[in-house]
């Protein structure tokens, strides 16, 4: 037999090696659950005013403006949603905390049906906010809810969470945001 | 009705209260699993064009926009809710007078990149874009020479009859 082709055979097993190799990084790449989450482009960027109407007292409007001057939590949520539900003792636990307000951002929902949820499971939240069409949501590049985001005393989103909080990403990545995001506001 | 035998009628009202039995006990559970009446807010009314060019238009630039909720269909295809949005969101900038090239920035502003189905032609998409093209010339060029060594030495290998069947 020839040299070329004794090294030759080597080469489907090669291939088969080199394509199993591209295989393994695939799945190494795409091991995380949220590996469907969209990365925020609004992270360091000021957080899109809006002025929409409070859900428990019907005439009053809360702007963006108007909760400058403090950190706040924004969850965006909604009573059709069923992973807000699941979050809701995890976020029931974190306001009652009282280390941050937390805004409720009530998303494409009836404002009847979301008084009718808060009134079930308990209302964590600071005010709420209705969106019944949606009109800022597009801006603050809401896609699903719950959506959780971190807005420093200035009104720079510092930091986003697609998806269900829990306990550890507020412990790992919520509080220490909020912490860095209070340190600039002290300098 | 005919008089009926007496184990009969016994067996038929056995039977129809076991039926019954079995119908209520699977039915009411299912009246009690009432779904909530909650539902998201939609507005159903399908889009209305003002001309066949915008339609044309529309139809184009939401082909090339991904749904950021089902990420694996473009904007054209999804049902999902905030496909319908995004959708109104873009006929309305259409109609405010912005270009395609200004829709897009708006939803990657917001979005992300991920939100353009067709990815960009940039160094980081590269092998995206031409490495398919790569594979397919370097299995040509494999092919190429396993075929030449083939044809080259194929020739003298195979030996002439030497008699047997097969």
């Amino acid at each position: 037999m020839s040299a070329s082709s004794r090294a030759g055979r080597w080469l489907p097993l090669a291939v088969f090696a080199l394509l199993a190799l591209l295989l393994g990084a695939g799945v190494w790449l795409s091991r995380r659950a949220d590996r469907d989450v969209l990365p925020s482009p609004l992270i360091g960027k000021a957080a899109p005013a809006f002025s929409l109407p409070v859900l428990h007292e019907p005439g009053r409007v809360l702007t963006l403006g108007q909760l400058r001057g403090e950190p706040f939590v924004l969850n965006v949520w909604a009573s059709w949603c069923v992973s807000c539900r699941v979050e809701h003792p995890v976020l029931t636990r974190f306001a009652e905390t009282r280390r941050v307000r937390v805004v409720g951002y009530d998303w494409k929902d009836e404002p009847s049906d979301a008084l009718a949820w808060l009134q079930r499971y308990g209302n964590p939240f600071w005010a709420v906010v209705s969106d019944y069409e949606g009109r800022y949501a597009i801006d603050w590049g809401i896609y699903g809810a719950p959506e959780t985001y971190l807005v420093d005393a200035a009104g720079i989103i510092r930091w986003k969470h697609v998806g269900p909080l829990d306990d550890a990403i507020i412990a790992r990545e919520l509080l220490p945001a909020l912490e860095r995001a209070e340190a600039e506001a002290r300098r | 009705m005919t008089a009926a035998r007496p184990e009969a009628r016994r067996a038929l009202r056995g039977t129809l209260a076991a039926v019954l039995a079995l119908a209520f006990a699977i039915g009411a559970p299912l009246l009690a699993f009432a779904p909530p009446a909650a539902a998201q807010v939609s507005d159903p009314a399908p889009l209305r064009f003002r001309d066949g060019a915008e339609e044309a238009r529309f139809r184009a630039l939401v082909s090339r926009l991904r749904c950021v909720m089902c990420q694996n269909q473009s904007l054209a295809d999804s049902n999902a809710q905030i496909a319908y949005d995004l959708r109104r969101e873009v006929l309305d900038l259409m109609r405010e007078g912005r270009s395609d090239a200004e829709i897009e920035r708006f939803l990657v502003a917001r979005y992300g990149e991920f939100v353009l189905y067709r990815p960009r032609v940039e160094s980081k998409t590269w092998l995206l874009w031409f490495g398919p093209a790569l594979l397919l010339l370097a299995g040509g060029v494999v092919v190429a020479r396993i075929v030449r060594r083939h044809a080259g030495g194929g020739g003298a290998q195979v030996e002439a009859d030497d008699g047997q069947e097969w």
